[in-house]
């Protein structure tokens, strides 16, 4: 909502410091978003109020070299006078009419202006100069030179009453505050309920305009009749003729209060419905009289309010045929729709520059009809966005005197005796009761009755004390009090936000519980971040196609279950993610542009739909990913060969190690996604915790990534973090000094390292308290299809030293029982 | 005799000084206090001498073997310390260059604004409470006061799925009745953290997801003045003490009344810049006392109880924070812009 200040004090005095205003007003929640200052100081381009002035045009002269310029002889002050070269269209009418007047914009050289041919705004200092042989230091505006509209066409036409050689700054200077206003505030869409607001908050009289209208002739209950379907789609409808009325421009004053408050003047009649509905927040809608007359074919028009029967068209007055649905709220007459009600009239019945008689619209619409037909239409207006937020049915009759009032007074028409007025439900007045106790319960201030009273009244509000209770009744302007909170807003807000003082809770501090799951994550965050890895975080909006690369272009693809939106803003955006492994890998191949290592991570929820269920399960998932060489570049040389398969399997044993995992396996599997032989499956408890392994060649590509080794795991943190132990303990440390063995064993390729281990262990019993694979061995000297694995075995007790003796009997215990059950040998 | 071991003192004396390493050194102590040494040897030979001249040469040859031991003992130090002086000399590195890479991981800097925001309301006795992302129309509207069609829905454009009825919530305020019908009648204090979706273009200022967290409070004496000494606190502590707040009135359905809350623009210290629009003021949440319908679909009595709510994008915050311009590098995961952290 825009409301230029001049137009507000024509309501309320303001009697604070422009700065003082919008902080007070954007406090009590009308947010000055912008202020826009015209030709006053502070303006993008201010008015010299000595250079710029209003000016009165005496004689237009013709220019002796030049058909397209004429010589204006501008009076700008008791005597001083000017010729001005011009070329402005709306001055040669007057040319060699001898003595005129015409008040115009004046500007002497020296002043500061937009440069109105420019393409970006810029501005021009006016010099002396001759033009096609005629001397010229000054010229008259146009609206764009000054900054007041794009209008270029001719120069800017003051009233006759415009005083001259006054400084325009002080004649048409302005400010228009820009306020952004939350939907609760429907009643300060309007210059009036934003001059309310300033009363109350300053404490200052409001001022409303006069309603008075002079009426004469045939009442109009006599030549229209009004009809409403149903009054929960139309609260009230207000009809008003107004007969004789005279087309034309509307005066400057309006259509200057019309521009700056965003709107274009159009005609007289088209400005005043729309100068009614800035000041009074009433939308009207002003009807040709006699084209409805026409099409009620002699009768009485009938204006009849009803949803649109199916299949029912209309051309509204931007001349589209429009098909409607019951789901429009119509304005018709016995001969079919007029208006789709509260967004556009139609064509037919449209005021047009032959009008002669008018019908005045006021009426009251349901919101949510009128904001779903403006939406379903794309036909957002100031009509609609009014009333899509809710219009008290009360101003309806505010609005429609007002107008006529103008239609009288400015287009010199005659109201017709009375209106008709159908208001089937009135809403019943808001009463609500409001106490001293409520209000320290619930703001925490301690206000008496009469300060409550007070506070209340200045917003119109209806007051009486009854006992220890304030009875209230809400004003009828006002569509959003409707309970005790709503009053305790309203105190909070005229009292003062910024006067409330800030204390700490009373209230006892409820059950402190602990929040196992947020514990749990976040200890497995910090684990990866231990291991080297950057966290990352990717939308949560994918598109199945994207998650369909994870796969080589030759597995058969499933059709998997997707949460699908069904309003995607991109083509890219279309479903919820089923996996996090798609996104991390697309953030891999952007980030390889710049990067040549990268171990990342992401934790988050995944989205998996559930047959019969309307909303899906949202569990969490952990993927990892390594590429690159596995330490960075450094002057001194370091381990630049690619990351494997095991520089993976660490980060996913730091894991498991840090979250204290019992009985963690990795098991060898299959998975299209990766390379054959190099992907595992880890496992707690027997349980699948998800896969890891290098990626298969095919997807990397499937990712845009140059060909090169990438590491990934896909697990399940839910089942991870389920299995991770409620406590585990500490195991003492011993006193007594440890004994190292070395053994290395030959086995088949087969056997996989882990059962060797297992064996080891098993066979070392509680005195083997640590086993270290340090060399893994393949060639000749150990045969084809075997390996050579070399443990570091550190054996310790807790109650005596150990011998070597001790420690090369349990040693051979070790090699026996891998000879037995492996068919290992000892390599010597 | 005597004159014979005086010069032979004097010989060694002269000769140690000339041993410049451990080398050296070994081998004059071979050559004069060792098995063979001359200072040795001159000491058996005592036998040779007269009786009576005996105990006078006995005595000083101990002297001098004595003397010897010490000098060679402190040269033996002195050269210690020169071959450390010239190996320390020659061990010298240029401190300029690069140290070894460690290989440091991160965590996302929206991680790290969440877990500083669940740090100082743990210590005000609120605890993280989170839900679901894709939520009815009923728990991310209709029961926070917004039945189908309200205005207020215009405040967030929301993303529906193909379900009828379900959608990705638009703010974490649905967390509000899930956590008060999980604990009512018992007072509540958590703070809901959780990702939000909003149909927006993605531009410099807006995405399309984005965290969210908020805060609830409800019990029998919780009261406006509260809520503005919870947020002050919270202010003071995540963007410092010397910060001023203000409180403002605003509008949100499932509050009244309802406050936006707006730190001093840490940029220009309120002097107005383009990240404050002019203003001078930043805001960095919303707030409220919890509207009366929303108690009462929580579970609780609104004549009885009274709570407040408030809600922030820690990505907002982390922005203004860090002086980032753009919140698409948040999503964006370039490690150039992770990696500052």
């Amino acid at each position: 909502m825009r409301v230029p200040l001049s137009w507000l004090k024509e309501y309320v005095d303001v009697t604070l410091p422009l700065s003082e205003l919008t902080e007070r007003l954007t406090l009590a929640g009308l947010e000055v978003a912008a202020v826009e200052t015209i030709g006053l100081p502070g303006a993008d381009l201010p008015w010299d109020p000595e250079r710029i002035r209003v000016g009165e045009v005496v004689e237009v002269k013709p220019h002796p070299d030049a058909d397209r310029l004429v010589l204006a002889v501008v009076r700008y002050g008791e005597d001083d006078y000017e010729t001005c070269v011009t070329g402005a269209p709306n001055l040669f009418p007057y040319l060699g009419k001898g003595r005129v007047s015409v008040k115009v914009a004046f500007a002497m050289e020296g002043a500061r202006l937009w440069d109105p041919y420019a393409e970006k705004p810029r501005v021009m200092k006016l010099k002396k100069t001759k033009i096609r042989g005629v001397p010229s230091r000054a010229m008259v505006c146009s609206e764009r030179e000054l900054g007041l509209s794009d209008e270029h066409e001719g120069i800017l036409i003051l009233p006759d009453d415009a005083p001259v050689g006054a400084p325009l700054a002080d004649y048409l200077g302005d400010v228009v505050l820009d306020l952004d206003l939350t939907p609760n505030l429907a009643r300060c869409f309007s210059v009036i309920g934003v001059a309310r607001e300033v009363a109350a908050l300053t404490g200052q009289p409001l001022r409303l305009p006069s309603l008075e209208v002079p009426m004469e002739g045939e009442p109009a209950a006599d030549q229209v009749a009004i009809e409403i379907e149903d009054p929960d789609l139309c609260a009230r409808y207000i009809g008003m003729v107004i007969r004789d009325v005279t087309i034309g421009p509307s005066p400057f004053w309006m259509q200057r209060r019309l521009q700056m408050a965003g709107m274009r003047p159009i005609n007289n009649l088209v400005d005043i419905t729309n100068y009614v509905m800035l000041e009074w927040g009433q939308p009207l809608h002003a009807f040709d009289y006699d084209k409805l007359a026409e099409r009620a074919e002699g009768g009485k028009p009938t204006i009849i309010v009803r949803p649109a029967r199916p299949g029912e068209r209309m051309t509204t007055l931007d001349g589209i045929d429009r098909e409607l649905t019951p789901d429009d709220l119509l304005i018709c007459d016995t001969a079919g729709p007029v208006a789709i009600a509260g967004v556009m009239g139609g064509l037919e019945t449209e005021v047009t520059e032959t009008t002669r008689n008018i019908l005045l619209e006021a009426a009251n619409f349901n919101f949510i009809s009128i904001r779903r037909t403006s939406r379903r239409l794309k036909l957002p207006s100031e009509s609609s966005a009014r009333f899509g937020r809710g219009v008290h049915p009360a101003m309806a009759r505010r609005g429609a005197l007002r107008a006529a009032g103008f239609f009288h007074r400015l287009a010199g028409g005659a109201v017709a005796q009375g209106m008709v007025d159908a208001y089937p439900a009135p809403p019943e007045p808001v009463v609500l009761t409001l106490t001293p106790t409520e209000v320290r319960r619930v703001l925490g201030i301690s206000l008496t009755l009469d300060e409550l009273s007070d506070i209340l009244t200045r917003l119109e509000f209806d007051c009486h004390v009854e006992g220890d209770t304030l009875r209230v009744t809400a004003p009828d302007h006002r569509l959003d009090v409707t309970c005790t909170a709503d009053l305790l807003e309203e105190v909070a807000r005229i009292y003062g936000y910024d006067r409330l003082p800030a204390t700490l809770m009373a209230d006892r501090l409820p059950p402190q519980r602990s929040n196992r799951d947020l514990a749990l994550e976040e200890r497995a965050r910090d684990l990866l971040v231990e291991a080297g890895l950057q966290e990352v975080i990717t939308y949560r909006l994918t598109t199945p196609e994207r998650e369909a690369l994870l796969l080589p272009p030759d597995v058969p693809r499933e059709e998997l279950p997707y949460v699908h939106i069904a309003n995607p803003i991109s083509a890219e955006r279309t479903v919820m993610r089923r996996s996090l492994l798609a996104s991390v890998l697309d953030v891999a191949a952007a980030n390889l542009r710049f990067r040549d290592r990268l171990a990342l991570f992401e934790i988050g929820k995944v989205f998996i739909p559930v047959e019969g269920e309307p909303l899906p399960e949202e569990p969490r998932r952990l993927a990892v990913l390594l590429t690159g060489p596995r330490e960075p570049l450094h002057w001194a040389g370091s381990d630049r060969e690619p990351m494997d398969f095991f520089d993976l399997k660490g980060v996913v044993e730091a894991l498991v190690e840090g979250l204290h995992l019992p009985d963690v396996a990795y098991v060898p599997t299959e998975h299209p996604s990766f390379h054959p032989g190099r992907v595992a499956q880890l496992t707690v408890d027997g349980e699948p915790m998800g896969v890891f392994g290098e990626l298969h060649p095919l997807v990397v590509e499937n990712f845009d990534m140059p060909p090169r080794p990438v590491l990934a795991a896909d697990l399940d943190l839910e089942a991870l973090l389920a299995k991770v132990p409620e406590t585990y303990r500490v195991t003492p440390l011993s006193r007594y000094p440890a004994v190292r063995q070395d053994i290395a064993v030959v086995v088949d390729e087969e056997v996989p390292a882990a059962e060797v281990q297992r064996v080891i262990e098993q066979a070392g019993g509680k005195l083997l308290r640590r086993v270290q694979l340090f060399d893994v061995y393949r060639g000749e000297q150990i045969g084809e299809g075997k390996k050579s694995l070399a443990y570091a075995l550190t054996f310790q007790a807790d109650d005596r030293t150990l011998t070597d003796h001790d420690a090369n009997r349990l040693r051979d215990k070790i090699v026996r029982r891998l000879e037995a059950t492996l068919g290992a040998t000892l390599r010597t | 005799m005597l004159e014979e071991l005086n010069r032979l003192e004097e010989e060694a004396l002269k000769a140690l000084e000339t041993a410049e390493d451990e080398e050296a050194l070994d081998q004059w102590y071979r050559a004069y206090l060792g098995r063979k040494g001359a200072v040795t040897r001159m000491v058996r030979s005592v036998g040779t001498l007269p009786k009576e001249e005996r105990p006078a040469f006995g005595r000083r040859a101990n002297e001098v073997k004595q003397a010897l031991e010490a000098a060679y003992a402190d040269r033996r130090e002195t050269v210690r310390r020169m071959a450390l002086a010239r190996a320390l000399e020659e061990g010298a590195v240029d401190v300029t260059l690069p140290g070894r890479p460690v290989v440091r991981g991160r965590l996302h800097p929206a991680t790290r604004t969440l877990r500083e925001i669940y740090a100082i309301f743990a210590d005000m006795g609120f605890q993280v409470y989170r839900s679901r992302d894709v939520e009815t129309d009923e728990y991310n509207f209709q029961l926070l006061n917004m039945p189908p069609h309200h205005p207020a829905r215009d405040m967030w454009d929301t993303f529906y799925t193909t379900q009828e009825g379900v959608l990705l919530r638009t703010h974490t305020s649905p967390g509000q009745i899930h956590a008060m019908r999980e604990f009512a009648p018992e007072p509540v204090r958590v703070i809901l953290p959780g990702m939000c979706y909003r149909y927006e273009q993605i531009t410099a200022r807006s995405e399309i997801q984005f965290h969210q967290v908020e805060g609830l409070a409800v019990g029998r004496n919780i009261t406006m003045t509260d809520l503005k000494g919870t947020l002050a606190e919270f202010a003071r502590r995540m963007f410092g003490p010397e910060r001023k707040m203000r409180f403002r009135c605003s509008h949100f359905p499932f509050t009244e009344p309802s406050v936006e809350v707006d730190i001093d623009c840490i940029l220009c210290e309120g002097r107005g810049c383009p990240v404050c629009k002019h203003t001078g003021w930043l805001e960095i949440l919303g707030a409220g006392m919890v509207h009366p319908v929303v108690l009462r679909n929580g579970g609780y009595d609104p004549d009885v109880y009274s709570g407040f709510a408030f809600g922030m994008g820690p990505e907002r915050i982390t922005m203004l924070k860090y002086g980032i311009q753009d919140i698409r590098y948040f999503w964006g995961n370039d490690l150039r812009f992770l990696e500052q952290f």
